[in-house]
């Protein structure tokens, strides 16, 4: 049967700081206004209202979705919110187009609004209750102790070095220079990286990406209001997400098989068969550098245990054969967890119509892909768009 | 619209200062059921046993307790004891607490790691802390054992292991 | 509705005041498989999994991780939506109509009695800003509502009453229910205040347990079962998101969601085409809100229609015959998932006892509770 198309026509991005002076509704309402207005539209041309954002527990407000509501747009209007943790931000234009595919809608706006910097004294301290309340909560683990776990079983595996990994925070931190949005803009060296506080062996400070609060949002619309709105519509081509089992302790970390699953997902919706080769440019998820090494492995963009190597040949720079987190990424943007992940979709879309500037990757490209990551080590997000 | 023009403020550590904050610290309080699994698996590690269901479908002897076998869509097939012995699947060195304060250097460093469980399917880990160990010669692959608690002291939940060391 | 969308499966475990013997995973599984047998399918076979959850009611951050096990959806697409069951089922229908996905399992549950600051919880979804630091409960804002709704339709708190006494003996005959009771106007009448006018008995008191329904495409469900009840409109809306931007006489939400779904199940007039309705009565006056705002009686006269024995299981448009949230039980996100599966079994003719004769088209409809203004409505029929 023939699918409904459905293209980004707009879109939004706040900057990503550290404590903002907006609350949480306000900078859904920025980030809404800016996609909108990109679009050509007024609130009222949207008919539904989807939105994505990360554990109530950084707003400390008891069903968020609800509280956002009014700075989304979302007054008067069917309105619903998304979440699949860390995945939630690429997962939240897939939603919106569950919308306009079905015939539900002709514009879905999708909003993505995190405020972390509400929780104190640190958002870390939200992510104690992500683990099992009975078998592991009482051992009081952080949120890094997952990641450090995963990030070990991962460079042991391939025997990788700290700096195989923290070229990926090089890359992504450099890359953000050029982002208007970034949230801590700043040159980093190799040096930098591994000489960073370290906070969970094998993990140091720069790392991380940094917690910050920030928002994004889209416009979605169908073949025949998108032809009408805009000669650059940017078609979501494919879509894929896939959910691990909650026994994460009983799984290899090594590899993010639940990345695959997702991406093969997509990529059979997109009609990919070879992905290293047809996809042009990527944001894959990278809240910690070894992520990105990670997800590219998982999305089939290279063999398993060879990302880092292309890394340090310069392959995955802006200008090298497959440019990855071209943005600067969550590791240079900054990670405000559902806002980051839209920002990544935000960024293919800008590099497909060539608007994205100094980040511009060379060669035209037509076909890029984003990717979210969330949980405990089990749910992938993908979306494939395509120009 | 030009997509490089991005509002938002973000507030400087002084003006954060100023700033009317309004502070909330919610009551949250929580008993959650235990049910019929894991209720079976917190009492055996009161006895000083880790329990593990077996599935006859697919084989698996699975950790924790589960009373139905996720991938086979069937009723577990009764538990088992497993040994409390196994292996480093893999570890970290932890210099933070849960919510992100350091550690001061005098205070020992957490060891978390996920362990492999002798007599379990292969894989089949819980994660859990090592101990009585320098940190610098903890390994993947290590054979590690529990340290349990007394009996007299032991209430039924996953700390009854004080942790894993190495042996 | 541009494709009809079939419920081939439902799988519900009773309703209790607390549920100490099954852990939340192993009371959705229980559900899980009733539904899977019912709709002949094994999880596998199923295309896409949605489920329904609030974090503080799970006393998680992140729940989502914890829900694909029990659904047999282990590496399988999943996605939770912060909502309410039926508000998950629209998307459910919404994935089976862009044509990729032909089956779709739907999940809610509720351990509400694992919360024991469920009022601090409640609470902590008021606007941090504006509201929290007035210090008042969730009651609060209904007590208010009702006082608005009251004074401004001529309802009266007796006939708020007579909601209460009508849907907990409904509930007597549902062997679901937690709360079936033999009640008094003056019962409920006389019942302490919370937040004058609302009393103690006008509030829906807290149950555990779990729904798991299966859905398929027109085509799918034709093959998979022999009496499959078609969603003929489902649709939902939110009103104004602020709590003081409200007008609080009418339920903008219930009122905008109903005509969307009257437009795709075209339905002119409401209460003489449908056979029953299941609604959202929380709070006794609620449901009498709820009626009017999707045009089952005029502004004023839905407390006359219930006193006239209208609206009573044997009624002419009986209205929460299993016996709402009131005489089942409240289960938060799951409440609606609740009322669908009474549908259901209503139109399938299964409801033993309180089955109502005849029953063909049926119209369900939640909200997902203070401080929101968000609701669902759903329209099934049996042919």
């Amino acid at each position: 049967m023939g699918y409904r198309k459905v293209a980004i026509v707009g879109a939004g991005l706040t900057k990503f700081v550290r404590r903002a002076e907006e609350t949480g509704q306000e900078m859904a309402y920025l980030a809404s206004k800016m996609a909108l207005d990109q679009a050509g539209l007024k609130l009222k041309d949207v008919e539904m209202v989807t939105v994505g954002s990360a554990p109530d527990a950084f707003d400390g407000v008891h069903m968020k979705g609800e509280y956002l509501l009014s700075g989304a747009g979302g007054n008067g209007k069917p309105y619903i919110r998304n979440f699949v943790g860390g995945g939630t931000g690429v997962f939240a234009p897939i939603h919106g187009w569950m919308h306009v595919a079905s015939g539900a809608c002709d514009v879905c706006l999708v909003v993505c609004s995190e405020k972390m910097s509400s929780c104190h004294p640190h958002p870390q301290g939200a992510f104690l209750t992500i683990f099992d309340h009975t078998t592991e909560q009482p051992l009081k683990p952080t949120l890094i102790w997952i990641f450090a776990l995963e990030m070990r079983r991962y460079m042991e595996t391939y025997g990788l070095t700290k700096a195989d990994v923290a070229r990926v925070a090089v890359k992504n931190k450099n890359n953000a220079l050029d982002h208007p949005s970034a949230h801590v803009a700043e040159a980093v060296t190799l040096e930098d990286v591994l000489n960073s506080e370290v906070l969970a062996e094998p993990v140091n400070r720069l790392d991380i990406s940094p917690s910050s609060d920030g928002a994004a949002a889209v416009v979605l619309a169908s073949e025949e209001v998108a032809k009408r709105l805009t000669d650059k519509p940017v078609w979501i081509a494919g879509v894929g997400w896939n959910l691990d089992t909650a026994y994460w302790a009983t799984k290899d970390l090594y590899y993010p098989r639940y990345v695959e699953k997702a991406a093969r997902m997509a990529y059979e919706m997109a009609g990919i068969t070879e992905p290293h080769k047809q996809i042009q440019v990527a944001e894959p998820y990278d809240p910690f550098d070894y992520k990105e090494l990670h997800h590219m492995e998982g999305l089939l963009l290279c063999e398993r245990g060879e990302a880092a190597r292309l890394t340090a040949e310069g392959y995955t720079a802006r200008t090298g054969n497959l440019p990855i987190c071209p943005s600067g990424g969550a590791l240079g943007v900054g990670n405000p967890i559902s806002a980051t992940g839209l920002m990544k979709v935000i960024e293919i879309f800008l590099q497909l119509r060539e608007e994205a500037g100094k980040r511009q990757v060379p060669g035209k490209p037509r076909v890029g892909l984003a990717q979210a990551w969330g949980d405990l080590m089990q749910v992938g997000t993908v979306i494939v768009l395509k120009r | 619209m030009k997509i490089d023009q991005v509002p938002m403020k973000g507030l400087t550590s002084e003006e954060y200062e100023r700033a009317i904050k309004i502070k909330w610290q919610p009551k949250l309080q929580y008993a959650w059921d235990n049910g019929i699994a894991i209720g079976k698996y917190l009492a055996g590690l009161k006895e000083g046993k880790i329990l593990a269901s077996q599935c006859i479908k697919c084989g698996r002897i699975m950790l924790p307790v589960r009373s139905f076998c996720e991938l086979c869509w069937r009723p577990t097939d009764g538990e088992v004891e497993v040994k409390d012995t196994g292996v480093i699947n893999t570890f970290a060195i932890c210099h933070v607490n849960w919510d992100a304060s350091r550690l001061r250097p005098d205070e020992p460093r957490h060891i978390p790691a996920v362990i492999e469980i002798d007599g379990a399917s292969k894989g089949q880990g819980i994660m859990h802390v090592i101990g009585n160990v320098d940190p610098k010669k903890v390994k993947i692959g290590m054979r590690v054992r529990a340290v349990w608690k007394p009996a007299q002291e032991r209430t039924g939940t996953i700390t009854d292991i004080i942790f894993f060391e190495p042996y | 509705m541009k494709q009809r969308i079939g419920i081939i499966g439902v799988g519900v475990t009773g309703f209790h005041t607390v549920s100490p013997a099954l852990s939340f995973k192993e009371m959705t599984y229980s559900a899980a498989v009733k539904a899977y047998l019912e709709a002949g399918l094994q999880p596998g076979e199923i295309d896409s999994f949605v489920t329904a959850s609030e974090d503080f009611l799970e006393g998680y951050s992140i729940f989502d991780e914890y829900v694909p096990d029990q659904l047999g959806a282990v590496m399988r697409p999943v996605h939770t939506v912060t909502a309410e069951f039926l508000q998950a089922l629209g998307i459910g229908c919404m994935m089976i109509q862009t044509g990729h996905f032909r089956t779709i399992a739907v999940e809610a549950h509720s351990k509400a009695s694992n919360v024991k600051t469920l009022d601090e919880v409640r609470a902590f979804a008021f606007d941090p800003v504006y509201m929290r630091p007035l210090k008042e409960s969730a009651e609060f804002l209904a007590g208010l509502e009702m006082k608005r709704f009251l004074e401004s339709s001529g309802n009266s708190e007796r006939q708020c009453a007579a909601v209460v006494v009508k849907n907990r003996k409904n509930a007597l005959n549902n062997d679901l229910a937690a709360y079936g009771a033999l009640l008094t106007i003056d019962d409920v009448l006389q019942s302490p205040p919370v937040s004058v006018p609302l009393k103690h008995l006008d509030i829906a008191q807290r149950a555990d347990g779990a729904i798991v329904v299966v859905i398929a495409s027109e085509n799918e469900a034709k093959a998979l079962s022999k009496n499959p009840i078609w969603i003929d409109g489902i649709a939902w809306c939110s009103g104004q998101g602020n709590p003081w931007c409200r007008d609080f006489e009418e339920a903008e939400y219930a009122k905008r969601a109903a005509e969307k779904a009257y437009a795709m199940a075209k339905i002119a007039h409401p209460r003489k085409e449908l056979d029953f309705v299941e609604i959202c009565d929380e709070y006794s006056y609620k449901e009498l809100q709820h009626l009017e705002s999707m045009g089952f009686a005029r502004k004023g006269e839905a407390g006359d229609l219930t006193e006239s024995g209208a609206t009573a299981i044997d009624g002419e448009l009986p209205v929460n015959p299993s016996g709402g949230s009131l005489g089942v039980g409240h289960t938060f996100e799951a409440s609606g998932g609740m009322k669908l599966c009474e549908a259901v079994f209503q139109l399938r003719h299964q409801a033993g006892k309180r089955q109502i004769k005849n029953a063909k088209r049926a119209l369900v409809q939640s909200w997902r509770g203070v401080p929101t203004a968000t609701g669902t409505v759903a329209i099934l029929s049996n042919e």
